[in-house]
This record gives structure tokens, C-alpha cells and sequence, in this order.
């Protein structure tokens, strides 16, 4: 049995009048690293909030480790670690009281489970007497996965854990993910940067309270129903302009140096070479084209249309 | 790039007590460019964005924001610069209409033209229907874009933009950067940090603060070859893992 199921889950606010989640069924298998992959408002955070038992669904199943996230919520919350997207641990407590509370909470010790949080917990020893509120966003994000992994937890939970946080240390979280995984957790992470849909093993794309896709990343990717290319030229802010004139453009997005375009036939072969020509005529130089792989934020983009 | 230059710094400093948050940068940012100014978590890039725009006294160095000196005239400064935040951009309980006039009334506008050029910014930004609504009922993707256009609505000479597409949907980001451009058209010149790197892409150029000091600064083409990476993913990273401190 998977560790985490959703059935037809929907959460709304205000009396019905936002629906923050929408008829959402999706699940995790035991050892599994699962994305939530979509922007602010999209429901990711009610999500977590319902299967660790802080927030109840309007309607719909879900269960975490077997136990229903309704009725079984003291089991639920033994088993599962939360790491919300808030800082919420006690900026009054230093490092090694912040980690020694939630061990204690849990009827454990740091000692007793020193070996699964080793790794991470090195990091910021050097400051374990400094007030968690003094530490900087790498470190209290670390922190406050140890604090999530202290009991042992069979499910993580980690909503958003790279948010505003820069690209090292987002590679440097990913690995401590991956490394986590080796060990056996189930983990559900969310997060709004497209890029790191690739290091999950599947992946669930949502928007507006609704999942648009649910597949391995590789496999999302293979299923972009159009052939895609990179085009740039020296002025990329016209070019965007004007390749959005052409008859038979379907797509046209800017993606880093390059912009990424589809065609509404891309069997017809002209098609490339009239672009070109149009665009010669609308004086743009040294222009590129080349097939191009899909990232997963242009099957998103593709998705939202 | 040349041109006029709006923001002039020699090698300007910020220390507090014993720590030098911004040690001695020195660049120059020229109108109508889109200046990108990027850094590790830590690397001190709020307190030298507060330095520019007239928040916070140097402790020394030099710098002029749209020719205004940061010691004596910082509030003509903050009167020439727009600001916007992904954090704090509008008020949620004032009506998309009261936001933009409350706005313009701060920068000192005449009623007049506040009515003229609300009409006109709301039909540009197509909002006509949530002219009257709260800001809070606007979905995240058209509450950045009005904040942006409120954040020009003054018609400043820069714009600071913190962050403004953090947690953003992919379209809507991208229809926010046809913003960007469109001011710097206008010879608006934009100051912008962000953690996405394509959109260092974006700038006409890039600086990099890397423990207080600006580690490197070009177009990105010159600093993807500077550092023989295929993107400015790459290039942050080299910069960045080298940096010392922490946020």
C-alpha cells in the first residue's frame, strides 16, 4: 500500500467561496521522492496541511501509512515529519534546544537518531548555542529538517524548502534529499522552481487547486505534444515581438538566452525557412534555430493553455 | 553599454559593528539598461539595494541615484525611484483604484493627472471589471503586474524590483518581463534581483555580489564565457560556492 494516498480531495475557504483544492487524487509508494511541482496559490500548502492533519478536507479520502487523515490523526502525527513553508521553529531557543524540544516531544532523543540527521546537523554544530531567529536561511533551513527528521519519521513532508534560497544551497538541499531517500523515507516535497521537477522521481504538476499531470519527469516531458525549438537573434525582445507576428507560430516563450517556439503544422518543412526569411526581413541578425529538448516548465506552460 | 549614467557608486561600504555587510562596490548602471543584480543568500545585496535607494546611510564610499548623493539627498532620491518587493507591493484592503491613487498622492501628483493616468493604466492592464474590487481578490499573477505598474506610476527615472517574480507562475513571469522591457523602453532603468536564473538571461547586464564585494560584472554572454559555462546557472554556481558566509 502506497504511504500516502489522496482520493477526490477538495478543500475550499470563505464558506465554499474559494476552493483551494479541487477533486485532487494522487499518491506516493513507500521510499518514494515526490514532487508537488506549481506556483503560489495553487493549493500545495493546503495539501500538506490536510495529510499532516492541521487542516480538514471539505471532501474526498486521504491516508498517510495506512491511517486515515481524518480519524487517525494522533497516528498520523507520529509518523510524519513537517517541514512548512513558514520557519515555525522557536527563534527564543537556540539550535540544540529547538532540536532537543521536538525530540523530547516525540518521546525520543537526539541521540537515538544522531545517525539520520548526522549529515546535515555537522553543518550548523558550529552554532548550536546561537538562537534559532539569528541564523541565516540556509541554516535554518537545515535546521528545521533535522527538527522534522529527529523522531524518525516514516513520511517527510516539506513544503517549499528552497523558497528564496539561492542556487547552491538549493543543489546543496537536494542532495540531503536524495541521500534521505537512500535510506527509505517517503518524502512529498513542493516546490514553484521548475528546475528541480527533475530531480524527483515523479511528479505532480498543479494549478488553481487542480493537478494537470501526474508522471515521472521524464516521462511528462516525452508526452509535449509539439516539436520544439530555440531560436535567438541579437535583439531578443524583438524578436520575441515579432516571431509572435508570424502566421503559423503556435507558441512563442523566452527561455533564458534562447526563446522557445512551436509551430501550429511542424510538418510542413517551409515553415523554418519562412520564419527565418521573415525575420530577416524584419532585420534581425545571427538568428539561431535548433530543435530543442522540452524543459518541464514549458509542458507547465503548455499545460496552463 | 553607454549612455547616461542614473546610478553611480565608488567604492561604497556598509559596516555594521565589526561586519562588513558591502565592501567597497563600485559600478555604474546606465538609463534605459536592465541592470541584474544577483548574489548568494547572504552576500549583501538588501543592505547595498538599501544604500541606493536612500534607506540607509553608507558608511562610506560614494554614490549618486538619478544624480542625487546618498548622504545628503535621500529623500529627492526616493522621490525619483520606484520600489517593488514580492513581499510587500499593495495594500490587500484597498480597492485596485484606491492603491493606485494612495500611490500617486504619496509621490506627490496632482489630482489630475492621477485620474488620467489611472483611467489609462487600468485599460492598459485590462483590469476595467476590478477597477473597484479589493487587491485580495486578485489572483497573484495580475497583483504582481499592478504592483509593478504602481511601482512606475510616478513616472520614476529607476525601478528597484526585490525579487518581484518569486513563486510566480511561468506565464505570468514572463508577461511581467514584457513589463520590464517595456519600461526600459521608456528609458525607465531597472535594478531587479532574482533566484531565476534564465532571467539573469534577461539583463542587459549582470553583477554578482559574493561576500560583500562584486565578484564579477558584465553581459551575460561576456561572464558565460568568462567562466566557460553553458548557462548562468553555471556561473552562479562557480561565483557562489566559493563565498564564505552564510545569509
Amino acid at each position: 500500500m502506497a504511504d500516502v494516498i489522496l482520493q477526490n480531495i477538495t478543500k475550499t475557504y470563505n464558506k465554499g467561496e474559494t476552493i483551494a483544492v479541487k477533486d485532487v487524487s494522487f499518491s506516493v509508494e513507500k521510499g518514494e521522492l515526490f514532487g508537488l511541482i506549481g506556483p503560489d496559490g495553487a493549493g500545495k500548502t493546503s495539501i500538506f496541511r490536510m495529510l499532516t492533519t492541521l487542516l480538514l478536507p471539505d471532501g474526498g479520502n486521504g491516508s498517510v501509512c495506512g491511517f486515515d487523515i481524518v480519524k487517525d490523526y494522533k497516528a498520523i502525527r507520529e509518523m510524519v515529519g513537517y517541514m512548512p513553508g513558514r520557519f515555525s521553529l522557536y527563534q527564543d531557543l537556540t539550535v540544540e534546544e529547538n532540536l532537543s524540544f521536538f525530540a523530547t516531544v516525540f518521546k525520543t532523543t537526539i541521540e537515538e537518531n544522531y545517525d539520520l540527521i548526522r549529515d546535515i546537523y555537522i553543518q550548523i554544530e558550529p552554532f548550536k548555542n546561537r538562537r534559532a531567529g539569528k541564523l541565516s536561511g540556509g541554516m535554518k533551513q537545515k535546521l528545521a529538517l533535522c527538527c522534522a527528521l529527529i523522531h524518525r519519521p516514516i513520511v517527510l513532508f516539506l513544503d517549499e524548502p528552497t523558497t528564496g534560497v539561492d542556487t547552491v544551497s538549493r543543489k546543496e538541499f537536494w542532495e540531503m534529499l536524495k541521500r534521505l531517500k537512500s535510506l527509505g523515507i517517503t518524502i512529498l516535497v513542493s516546490t514553484p522552481y521548475m528546475d528541480e521537477a527533475m530531480l524527483c522521481e515523479r511528479i505532480a504538476l498543479i494549478q488553481n487547486g487542480e493537478i494537470m499531470s501526474i508522471n515521472t519527469p521524464q516521462k511528462i516531458i516525452s508526452e509535449y505534444p509539439k516539436k520544439l525549438y530555440a531560436i535567438k537573434s541579437k535583439n531578443m525582445s524583438h524578436l520575441l515581438q515579432d516571431i509572435r507576428q508570424f502566421d503559423g507560430i503556435e507558441s512563442c516563450n523566452s527561455f533564458g538566452e534562447n526563446h522557445h517556439i512551436s509551430f501550429n503544422d511542424d510538418n510542413e518543412l517551409e515553415i523554418q525557412q519562412k520564419l527565418i526569411a521573415f525575420l530577416r526581413a524584419k532585420n534581425h541578425q545571427q538568428i539561431e534555430l535548433k530543435p530543442v529538448t522540452p524543459t518541464i516548465e514549458d509542458c507547465f506552460i503548455k499545460l496552463m493553455n | 553599454m553607454d549612455g547616461k549614467v542614473v546610478i553611480a557608486t565608488d567604492k561604497l561600504t556598509k559596516r555594521f559593528g565589526d561586519f562588513t555587510a558591502v565592501n567597497e562596490i563600485t559600478f555604474n548602471v546606465f538609463e534605459g539598461e536592465i541592470f541584474g543584480f544577483l548574489g548568494a543568500n547572504g552576500a549583501g545585496k538588501t543592505t547595498a539595494m538599501r544604500m541606493l535607494c536612500g534607506l540607509s546611510i553608507p558608511t562610506s564610499g560614494k554614490a549618486t541615484i538619478a544624480g542625487f548623493d546618498v548622504y545628503k539627498q535621500t529623500e529627492k532620491i526616493k522621490r525619483n525611484i520606484g520600489y517593488m518587493s514580492q513581499k510587500f507591493s499593495l495594500y490587500e484592503d484597498l480597492t485596485v483604484l484606491e492603491n493606485i491613487r494612495f500611490y500617486g498622492g504619496i509621490y506627490g501628483m496632482t489630482n489630475s493627472k492621477i485620474k488620467s493616468k489611472s483611467d489609462e493604466l487600468i485599460a492598459k492592464l485590462g483590469l476595467e471589471k476590478e477597477a473597484k474590487k479589493l487587491v485580495k481578490s486578485l489572483p497573484l499573477g495580475w497583483k504582481q503586474k499592478l504592483a509593478f505598474s504602481v511601482a512606475i506610476f510616478h513616472e520614476p527615472k529607476i525601478v528597484f524590483l526585490d525579487e518581484p517574480t518569486g513563486g510566480v507562475d511561468p506565464v505570468t513571469r514572463r508577461q511581467f518581463w514584457d513589463l520590464i522591457y517595456a519600461a526600459a523602453d521608456q528609458g525607465i532603468t531597472v535594478f531587479v534581483t532574482t533566484h531565476y536564473m534564465d532571467e539573469a538571461e534577461y539583463c542587459n547586464r549582470i553583477s554578482m555580489m559574493v561576500d560583500g564585494s562584486i565578484a564579477a560584472l558584465d553581459t551575460p554572454s561576456v561572464l558565460k564565457k568568462q567562466f566557460a559555462a553553458q548557462t548562468m546557472d553555471e556561473v552562479f554556481y562557480e561565483l557562489a560556492r566559493g563565498a564564505k558566509r552564510g545569509e
